[in-house]
């Protein structure tokens, strides 16, 4: 496997992503500055994170109140400790109801490897996100958690489209989104099985929440006959009073919207004389290392409620995209959780430390305090000799005044044997001001 | 009993940006304040604080706030340095032997804009010509230290300041980042000067030695027109 560093050269070879990303991150970090300036954004974020806190230190008893309630309203709960017991789960019961699966945008799905599972099953997925539906055909992965297809232009997209739909498209996008539109109802209305994510999961209630803007979400939770929903343990939150801070500050820093344009709050199943709804819901809770994280010093990353406001305005995102951070959660929540949840531990590296995500975050996790206790698990754990002898070099000389000195001299001069210089002058000059 | 006051090159000022430190002192007489190098100060730790090499961190800072000792307080020109001083050091040194004089001494650190707008209240002479010039925010002077007026107050002063679009935006020094992940690194540069050649910038000041040192040099390499200077050189010229 690549390191991030090739990752990322990669991405910045590509002049679409180079076009697209910057961009679109931009335009929806200015829509976030444009919608908190209504509101007492700090004030609601201090609440936010009040609430989020409050729920990961009660998390046991929350899932347990949760699961009750669940069941109590007809809801079928799995708690799968690992991604691969919650693909089993999925897939065990996609395939006792059929061979079509569709799918609303999730990423514990990405982060689970769902729809490799399933279509090794002979399962058919269909995303119905029009962004996460771009993705699949081009056979990628989200380059970002909220606008997965951040990276294509609309002349990719109707290349993408037009041997599905069999004919021409334009490149107008209500063009693209007719056939999509199209393509897309006929699976919801044949599919035997949705599944979806989870935005937030309310306990006391027993209630899972999706927000949407395409209303795909709704069609698959309701329209087949199994629903599936796979949240993330952290996703539970204790009572639906909590919804009223916690969803206006997601869409506003997600899009820059007040609200989205479908929040669906699913209780379970359809009951006895109700019109619609499916005849079985699911709901699985993934662990998958999360736990693990309440008793260290990032249990605060649990916080996220993964809006992507920190992706829009971290410039080293801007310019390499989402994937090419390695895993499924691209930006700052991602140079953090993917050491944390996926074990890679350079990726703490992938930041200039400018702790923009710092001001953004909705929940206020200290992602640039986090990135640097990354650095120094990563010093203590899997740094390489070389650079830990560097640094004992590095520390030797320059606590000694004089060798300070000599070193700053030469390295003023560029005339050090220092193999960092080469890095450095291989695209910049090194200009010194005597 | 006049006050000690002790000027820190740091490391970057002492191998590439002598000349901002040289100014950064001439400022200082002009405001009225004799500052001193700090006798036998080497570097903040930043680098490896940076990297996750705490115990290296606290190896190279210890020196440096040792020198500190007895000062009533220490300008910087740098304003990466100064958060890491002022806001870092209490993590560094927690619980080891040297937390209270890190607390200390943390606490009478100054980055230069801070310390002449905030301290001393410096009103430097407009000159009778005033030359264009923008900033860029330094992402710690900014998001960690919150100086974003006293560097521009400063500049406003002396120069006909114009604000750079998006000045806030990384322009991908970061330290060690620069040369572990140069091409992400210098695509960031590249994004800082095309952002200032759109808005007709031609001087560009930071007040970090990093930002001067990744923007100026990718500018020099690309053959870009845009003069980048520390903010001290900035305003010393204006008053020449």
């Amino acid at each position: 496997m690549s390191g991030f560093g090739e990752r990322a050269a990669a991405a910045l070879a590509d002049p679409l992503k180079q076009a697209n990303v910057p961009r679109f991150a931009e335009r929806t970090a200015d829509h976030r500055v444009e919608a908190f300036r209504e509101i007492d954004g700090e004030g609601l974020r201090t609440a936010a994170e009040r609430i989020r806190s409050g729920a990961v230190a009660d998390m046991p008893a929350l899932l347990d109140l949760l699961q009750e309630r669940l069941e109590a309203n007809g809801a079928v709960v799995y708690r799968a400790a690992t991604g691969a017991d919650a693909a089993r789960y999925v897939t065990d019961i996609a395939r006792r109801h059929g061979d079509m699966v569709v799918k609303s945008k999730s990423m514990a799905c990405e982060e689970i490897g769902l729809n490799e599972h399933l279509e090794a099953a002979g399962i058919e997925v269909v995303e119905t996100d029009l962004g996460e539906f771009i993705v699949q055909v081009a056979g990628e992965a989200p380059e970002h958690i909220i606008m997965p297809a951040i990276h294509k232009s609309r002349e990719q997209v109707r290349d993408l489209f037009e041997p599905l739909a069999g004919r021409p498209l334009g490149t107008e996008p209500a063009d693209l989104i007719a056939f999509a539109r199209g393509y897309l109802r006929e699976r919801f209305l044949s599919a035997p099985v949705g599944v979806t994510g989870v935005n937030f999961a309310v306990a006391e209630t027993g209630t899972v929440v999706m927000v949407t803007n395409e209303g795909n979400g709704r069609m698959c939770s309701s329209l087949p006959r199994v629903h599936i929903a796979v949240m993330g343990m952290e996703r539970v939150i204790g009572q639906v009073s909590d919804l009223s801070v916690l969803l206006p500050l997601l869409t506003r820093s997600a899009t820059g919207q007040k609200i989205s344009s479908y929040v669906s709050m699913l209780s379970g199943p359809r009951r006895d004389g109700e019109g619609d709804g499916p005849d079985e819901m699911h709901v699985v809770i993934l662990d998958n290392g999360r736990s693990r994280l309440r008793d260290t010093p990032y249990r605060s990353v649990l916080n996220c409620i993964r809006c992507g406001a920190c992706q829009n305005v971290c410039p080293v995102y801007r310019h390499i995209g989402g994937t090419a951070y390695g895993w499924v959660y691209g930006g700052p929540i991602g140079a953090v959780l993917t050491p944390l949840l996926h074990g890679d531990q350079e990726l703490g590296q992938a930041s200039s430390l400018c702790a923009a995500c710092d001001d953004v975050c909705p929940v206020r996790i200290p992602l640039h305090d986090l990135l640097l206790r990354l650095r120094r698990d990563r010093a203590a754990e899997s740094a390489g000799r070389a650079e830990r002898l560097a640094f004992r070099l590095w520390s030797a000389a320059w606590s000694r005044p004089w060798l300070f000195r000599l070193s700053t001299r030469l390295a003023g001069s560029a005339r050090g044997p220092l193999p960092i210089l080469r890095r450095w002058t291989r695209t910049r000059d090194l200009e010194v001001h005597r | 009993m006049t006050a000690m006051i002790g000027l820190f090159p740091t490391c970057l000022g002492e191998a590439v940006h002598r000349q901002a430190v040289r100014d950064a002192a001439g400022l200082l007489r002009r405001a009225g304040v004799e500052a001193t190098p700090v006798r036998g100060a080497t570097c903040c730790g930043q680098p490896a604080w940076n990297s996750g090499f705490a115990d290296d961190a606290r190896r190279v800072a210890r020196r440096t706030l040792g020198a500190m000792e007895g000062l009533d307080a220490v300008v910087v020109p740098s304003g990466s340095c100064t958060a890491m001083m002022r806001l870092h050091w209490r993590e560094l040194f927690h619980g080891d032997r040297d937390e209270e004089r890190a607390q200390r001494i943390s606490a009478r650190v100054f980055e230069l804009s801070q310390y002449l707008v905030d301290e001393v209240a410096w009103a430097p002479e407009p000159p009778a010509q005033r030359m264009p010039v923008a900033y860029h925010d330094s992402c710690h002077m900014l998001r960690e230290l919150r100086l974003r007026e006293q560097p521009r107050a400063l500049l406003a002063a002396v120069a006909d300041l114009r604000e750079l679009p998006r000045a806030d935006r990384c322009c991908g020094f970061g330290g060690t980042f620069s040369v572990r992940y140069p091409d992400v690194s210098t695509a960031m540069a590249d994004d800082k000067i095309a952002t200032a050649a759109a808005a007709g910038i031609g001087v560009l000041a930071s007040a970090d030695p990093g930002c001067v040192m990744q923007i100026e040099g990718r500018a020099a390499r690309t053959g870009a027109g845009l003069r980048v200077v520390h903010l001290a050189t900035v305003v010393a010229e204006a008053l020449a």
